[in-house]
Order: structure tokens, then C-alpha cells, then sequence
């Protein structure tokens, strides 16, 4: 078994990781990033929309494209930044100290880093209904990958489960794949993603059915359509069920925190719906309760690439200070502050919820 | 299936902050046509205002803020409309022609449209309302977002928010 040593491991090559293991490097630290996809970019190599926010956060800028930006910087910092593809981070042993991963699924490697920034990223939520095992349901992250990176379509008409900016944002992609989007079902009476979001898919005249769910997916082999019902208030059916023809249902109801290294570390851990699962404490380093990890990006609280870019620059040059490298002193409060402004709009209400809930002034 | 046009799922139904309409005195004699931003959701962005030519969207005081516009540096040129990431900048040039008005609209749908080929134009709910002729497809960034130049009959330019190739 080969064993690696680093100043810093990174765990995810994603948007937060990436934008961790640049500041890590930059700032004279040995980073060694882990990622267990065949490349790096994690969830914005399949991003074809343009990113909202600044000109900081590339604004403008369509996702993919982020994710080159954030590679040349990488590749930039030279042999500081060792990045171990197709490599699964399966387990964290405190008390050596030491992380066991996988490379494919036949090597095993131990790395023996002296700090740890975990952007291990999120994973997607499913929702229980008949005949949801059959051919034809997706994740919204499995048909963005279909689509987005191997250029294959998942079928032909579309029903799109959630009205949050996944689920916006996939059926804009499927109507420029040349796939129909029959409707998009929202249980909440208002759409959960940007409005902006919203108002493209429907001048290009798909229907957003508020307040409506899926009973179950029709089809014995596979799928042919769905029995869709609108709500009330207490989210019981109201009225009449509705058949819906389709080949494909698509689930965009929402990520959750891929947190499990974080409790092997015995990082202090809290449920926070706000921040949409168990998420740990950190302070505004994006330090945990465990001294040699830091946490950035969705793993920290279900947000935008934008933030988890920023989170993962404090959380780099944080965790490359800890080592006594030396960091501009001005970088951390110039990137909280851009964090605090991406989250002070009306979307950002629930994560500044969510973080008061788990932000400490300091350990100690 | 009964389809809702209301605002809360992405149906502009009324002007409101972040979706105000240019005085009309100006914009009926404005060459070149204004923009109309329809953005009333405070959320963290703004290439708009960062990319505008002539600084007539006016100055963030905070990312999150809606777009404001300055409707005397306005020139239409739909600079905004290529950039906008929720694609909500529309120009809309009432001098065009007589009867027609030119609008300039956002697309990054196929196939691309032809210039002189009629489209249908669709509005805020994906309905037809009328036919349109493209008299221009440009790609102001090169990032591939067109802006489709349309001549639509000038009593559907405030309904018509766009095109489907037929």
C-alpha cells in the first residue's frame, strides 16, 4: 500500500476544494487534492448556465468555464498540488492520523496529511413513490451528467420533480438538449430558485405546477408517464389525479451535506434544516471542533458554487496559516466580506439562518 | 393540467421594482430602443450594471440589489441582454418601423434562427401571440448567447419575451 504525505489534503476536487487546495498552494503549502471523479470541477463541468454574482465569483461566466479557470490556477502552483483522480477518501482515523482512500477499485493508499480541508460536496435527495425503481428516474445530477459530459440525452419528455435552482436550471438544459419538459411539480406555493430561473423556462411555455407532487410513475418496464395531484396547505391531495405522459421523471428535491469523514473526525455536529442536514460548527476560519480540519463548500451547508468558492479560499489560506505560512493578512476579511454580501439578499435569508446556528467566535 | 401565470412561478404581471418600464414619451422617440430588465428578486448579482457601456444601470450599493436604470444613457444596445446570467434584459426599440417595433431579445435555444426567417413570439407563459421577422441574430460576448434581433407589430412589444424557431 503506498502512503503519501501533505501539508494539506483535500477531500473533493469540486468548486470549494479546488478554490482550497489554490490558496493552500499559494500560500507555500504541500496540497494534495482527492477526488473521486475521472476529473476535477466537481459539479460545474456540467454547469452550461451563466454564474450569477460578481465579477470575483465570474460572474457571467458559464460554469464549465469556472472550472478551467480554477485548474489553470491549480496547475499554475506548479508540484505543490498533487491531485489523486478516480481516488474515493474512505475513512478518517484520528488517532493516526490517518486518511485510507481509494484509488479505482483496486489500490488502497493511506495519506498521512497535517491538515485536512473537507469539500467532500453533497449528495442528492430522493423522494419515495410507487414505482420510482424503475428505468427512467433520475437524479437531476445524473441527468446533468449524462447530458453535460457524455452528450447523451435521458429521453424525451420530462417531468421535472422540484422548482429550486437545480431544478430550474436542469430543465433549461434538457430544452436546449432538444428534450421536452412536460412540467416541473413544486410541493412549496412558490418557486424555490432564482425567479429569473423561473420566468426563462416559462416564456418558453413550460408549465411550473405550484404546490403539486408525483403519486407514482407509470409503466411496467418502463416508465410512461406519472399520476401527478395538486396540495393544500397541510400538504394532503386536493382535488382530482392527474395522469401526465413522459419517459423520463427527473428528482430535483434538493442535496444534502456529504458529512461522514466529518464524524469520523469527531467534529462537533449539529441538523440544520437551514443549511439542509447535519452540517459541523466551525469558526470564521471554516476551522471544526477537530484542530486539523477545515470545511468548505456544500459539505459545510447546501449553497451556491459561489460561496463554496469563497469558503473554500478562507478555509486555504486558514488551514496553510495553521502551518505558519505566511498569508496576506487583509485575503480573509476581504473574502468574508464578499461571502456576506453574496448571502444578503432574500435567498440568503435561510443559509444566514442556517449559519448563525453554527458559527462560533473560536474554539477554546 | 392547470397552468398558473402568476409571479410567484416566474410570470411578470405587474411592474414592481427590479421590472420598471422607461417613460414612455422617451422611449417612443429613443433610436435604438431601451432596455426593460425584469429582475424583481434581490439576489447576488450584477454583470449588468458591471458591463453596461454607457453606466446607465445604475451602481450597486449591495450585490443584491435590482437593477435601477438610468433611462437618458440607455442607448439599446443590449450589451446587458448578452450578459445577463437570468437572461432578464430586453431592448425594445419603438422607432423601428411604422406599425413594428424591433426587439432584442435573449437565446441560447436550437436551432438559431435565420435572418428574414418568421418566428413565432412567444410571451411571459410560452404562448404565441404573434409572428415575428428576425432581422438580426448577433453574439455581442462570443459566448455563445445570441441576441435576436425581431420586428414584431408594435402593440405586442411589451407582451412578446421570445421566439421559437418554426
Amino acid at each position: 500500500m503506498r502512503n503519501l504525505t501533505t501539508d494539506v489534503l483535500v477531500v473533493g476536487g469540486g468548486p470549494a476544494g479546488l478554490s482550497a487546495a489554490a490558496e493552500a498552494a499559494a500560500a507555500g503549502a504541500s496540497v494534495i487534492v482527492a477526488e473521486s471523479d475521472l476529473h476535477l470541477g466537481g459539479q460545474l463541468v456540467k454547469q452550461s448556465h451563466k454564474f450569477f454574482g460578481s465579477k470575483e465569483e465570474y460572474a457571467g461566466t458559464r460554469g464549465f468555464e469556472i472550472a478551467k479557470v480554477l485548474k489553470d490556477e491549480i496547475a499554475g502552483s506548479g508540484a505543490k498540488v498533487e491531485t489523486l483522480l478516480n481516488t474515493t477518501v474512505t475513512g478518517y482515523y484520528p488517532d493516526e492520523n490517518v486518511v485510507t482512500a481509494m484509488i479505482g477499485e483496486e489500490e488502497y493508499l493511506r495519506i498521512t496529511p497535517k491538515k485536512i480541508i473537507m469539500a467532500s460536496g453533497a449528495q442528492e435527495r430522493l423522494i419515495p413513490f410507487p414505482n420510482n425503481d424503475l428505468p427512467g428516474v433520475y437524479g437531476a445530477g445524473a441527468v446533468q451528467t449524462l447530458m453535460n459530459v457524455y452528450g447523451v440525452v435521458p429521453g424525451k419528455k420530462v417531468i421535472m420533480i422540484g422548482a429550486g435552482n437545480i431544478g430550474l436550471i436542469v430543465s433549461y438544459q434538457l430544452m436546449q438538449a432538444g428534450v421536452e419538459v412536460a412540467a416541473i411539480l413544486e410541493a412549496m406555493p412558490r418557486v424555490g430558485g432564482y425567479w429569473v430561473h423561473a420566468a426563462k423556462i416559462r416564456r418558453l411555455g413550460v408549465p411550473i405546477l405550484l404546490r403539486h407532487s408525483i403519486k407514482r410513475a407509470l409503466g411496467d418496464r418502463v416508465i410512461t408517464g406519472a399520476e401527478i395531484y395538486e396540495l393544500d396547505e397541510k400538504f394532503n391531495q386536493a382535488g382530482e389525479t392527474e395522469t401526465v405522459r413522459c419517459d423520463t421523471i427527473c428528482l430535483a428535491v434538493g442535496l444534502t451535506p456529504s458529512s461522514e469523514i466529518l464524524w469520523q473526525g469527531g467534529c462537533k455536529m449539529k441538523y440544520v434544516p437551514n443549511l439542509c442536514g447535519h452540517v459541523p460548527f466551525r469558526d470564521k476560519t471554516m476551522r471544526t471542533s477537530n484542530e486539523k480540519i477545515w470545511v468548505a463548500g456544500d459539505v459545510s451547508g447546501i449553497e451556491e458554487a459561489s460561496a463554496a468558492m469563497i469558503e473554500g479560499r478562507i478555509a486555504g489560506i486558514s488551514a496553510a496559516k495553521s502551518l505558519g505560512r505566511d498569508v496576506k493578512s487583509d485575503s480573509f476579511d476581504k473574502f468574508w466580506k464578499r461571502l456576506k454580501d453574496l448571502r444578503a439578499g432574500e435567498v440568503g435569508e435561510k443559509i444566514r439562518a442556517g449559519v448563525s446556528e453554527v458559527l462560533v467566535d473560536g474554539w477554546e | 393540467m392547470k397552468i398558473t401565470a402568476v409571479f410567484e412561478n416566474g410570470v411578470l404581471t405587474e411592474e414592481r421594482p427590479g421590472a420598471v418600464k422607461p417613460q414612455q414619451d422617451l422611449w417612443n422617440k429613443k433610436k435604438g430602443g431601451l432596455v426593460v430588465v425584469e429582475c424583481p428578486q434581490r439576489i447576488p448579482c450584477n454583470p449588468c450594471n458591471t458591463s453596461c457601456p454607457v453606466s446607465a444601470i445604475k451602481t450597486f450599493s449591495d450585490i443584491n440589489d435590482v437593477p435601477e436604470i438610468d433611462y437618458d444613457k440607455c442607448t439599446g444596445c443590449g450589451i446587458c441582454v448578452a450578459v445577463c446570467p437570468g437572461l432578464a434584459c430586453f431592448v425594445i426599440d419603438l422607432t423601428f418601423a411604422d406599425g413594428l417595433a424591433l426587439l432584442k431579445l435573449p437565446y441560447e435555444m436550437l436551432p438559431l434562427p435565420e435572418k428574414g426567417a418568421t418566428v413565432k413570439c412567444l410571451d411571459r407563459t410560452g404562448k404565441a401571440v404573434c409572428d415575428g421577422k428576425v432581422e438580426n441574430v448577433a453574439e455581442p460576448k462570443k459566448d455563445k448567447t445570441k441576441v435576436v434581433h425581431v420586428a414584431v407589430p408594435i402593440d405586442k412589444a411589451h407582451d412578446v419575451r421570445a421566439i421559437r424557431v418554426v
